[in-house]
């Protein structure tokens, strides 16, 4: 091998904001959350949004299976070359927080062979409520909650629910139904995040997803700014 | 040498990716082959002795100086199954990822420009512990150990096993990794000399039939 002294330097460790290159990468947003709370629906749903106005891609980090890659597949929102999958080992909060190294390779994959990309979602398998990213893997985060999974996960709070730069309570169409408290909730992540934005949408309303997209595109443009 | 740096090199938290990999256990306790401590413990003094070997001398004589271009040759040739071929060398990638900001070094960078794509995991590991003052000892002994201590965390998860045996597993091993790498060590002075055929070649058919079977599951908890 020839040791030329060349030193670039460690490339695009942690959340270096240019690529090798020198070019500006894309925005990478982590969706993180519980099980089943509507992280991939709300991943389809802001693809659908934003596909036209943006080139994007997607990360996800499934537990056991390919699943949510499979569901973005087969949903056709995003072509399968711009979505990968990472394996976890069982532990999706280990591969978005405390060993990122897969995650971060999976991103500048994805952008090396489709882009150059404008965003990138980064999707957590489901885990608990102290479940967060790294900064080094993703620029900013949306926690996603429902109001099925108890009225209380805002007042219980955790990392997730209170650091996350917008929180989303979604499934608000199932509040009757299963005795969620929609005003209580809103209450509760207010004095859990002061100034924190927190949305509170239904995927099976005409407005579904327009206020994350909203959010996901202020920050495009700070990014780009 | 720095003892501590050793320690931090060889810390399962070394955030390089192991974590997502069990080393052949999940095929293992799938087929029936791994069902407790004991069968652990053979499994892992199995693995020791031929993958481990090979690693080991792979990434002792990367610390020594040998040509990595040439170690990554030897090691494809040494791994005939593709599936651990990718993953060794997604973990050389991330290994390499982790280790550039711990210990900044040309060779590193020089790696990286060579195997944008990930050169295989013991022969980075060799550079990276020479990068941080390691010798080709602790080289070898990281390699070796980290061949049981996957697949022993990774059993705790897939079989819920009780960890305290589950490291009790690697203790008793302790002596025998000693050995391994020691070997290795060997092996790895003898390519200076000799070239690549003088690395170790031992091989386990079951983990590479494993491995393959693993590879095309649709449902599984690791990546190899």
């Amino acid at each position: 091998m020839h040791l030329d002294h060349l030193h670039d330097g460690p490339s695009a460790v942690g959340a270096d904001a240019r690529r090798p290159d020198g070019t500006r990468r894309a925005l990478r947003i982590g969706l993180g959350g519980p099980v089943g709370s509507g992280k991939t629906a709300t991943v389809a749903a802001l693809c659908r949004a934003l596909r036209d106005e943006v080139a994007l891609g997607v990360v996800t980090n499934d537990i056991y299976t390919r699943e949510d890659a499979a569901f973005l597949l087969r949903e056709a929102v995003l072509p399968p070359e711009r979505i990968a999958a990472v394996e976890t080992g069982a532990c999706p909060h280990t591969a978005i927080r405390d060993d990122i190294s897969a995650n971060l390779e999976a991103v500048e994959d994805l952008e090396d062979d489709t882009g150059p990309l404008d965003l990138v979602l980064v999707e957590s398998g489901g885990d608990n409520l102290t479940a967060t990213f790294s900064k080094g893997l993703v620029d900013a985060q949306i926690f996603v909650i429902d109001v099925a999974g108890g009225d209380d996960i805002p007042r219980k709070g955790g990392p997730g629910v209170t650091t996350a730069d917008l929180l989303v309570v979604n499934k608000t169409d199932l509040a009757p139904y299963v005795g969620s408290d929609l005003a209580r909730m809103a209450a509760d992540a207010k004095a859990q995040r002061a100034q924190l934005p927190v949305v509170f949408q239904s995927l099976r309303t005409e407005a579904g997803v327009t206020a994350v997209a909203d959010w996901v595109r202020a920050r495009l443009a700070a990014w780009t700014a | 040498m720095s003892r501590a740096a050793l320690l931090v090199l060889a810390d399962g938290r070394f955030p390089a990716g192991g974590h997502a990999h069990s080393g052949g256990a999940e095929a293992a306790v799938r087929a029936g082959r791994v069902t407790g401590a004991a069968s652990l413990e053979e499994f892992c003094r199995g693995r020791l002795h031929t993958t481990g070997l090979v690693s080991a001398a792979l990434a002792a004589a990367a610390a020594l100086g040998a040509d990595p271009v040439v170690l990554d040759a030897a090691a494809d040739a040494r791994s005939p199954s593709p599936a651990l071929r990718a993953a060794a060398r997604r973990l050389g990638r991330q290994l390499l990822r982790a280790a550039r900001p711990a210990w900044p070094a040309t060779e590193l960078d020089a790696l990286a420009r060579e195997f944008p794509k990930g050169a295989h995991q013991p022969v980075v590991l060799g550079l990276v512990a020479r990068a941080a003052g390691l010798g080709a000892a602790d080289a070898a002994h990281c390699a070796a150990y980290e061949c049981v201590g996957g697949p022993a965390t990774a059993t705790v998860r897939l079989l819920s096993l009780d960890p305290f045996e589950a490291t009790a597993v690697l203790a008793r091993l302790a002596s025998e990794v000693d050995r391994v790498a020691d070997q290795a060590v060997r092996a790895a002075h003898r390519v200076l000399d000799q070239g690549a055929d003088a690395l170790p070649a031992a091989s386990a058919p079951l983990l590479e039939i494993g491995a393959e079977a693993h590879a095309a599951w649709p449902v599984r908890l690791f990546a190899s």
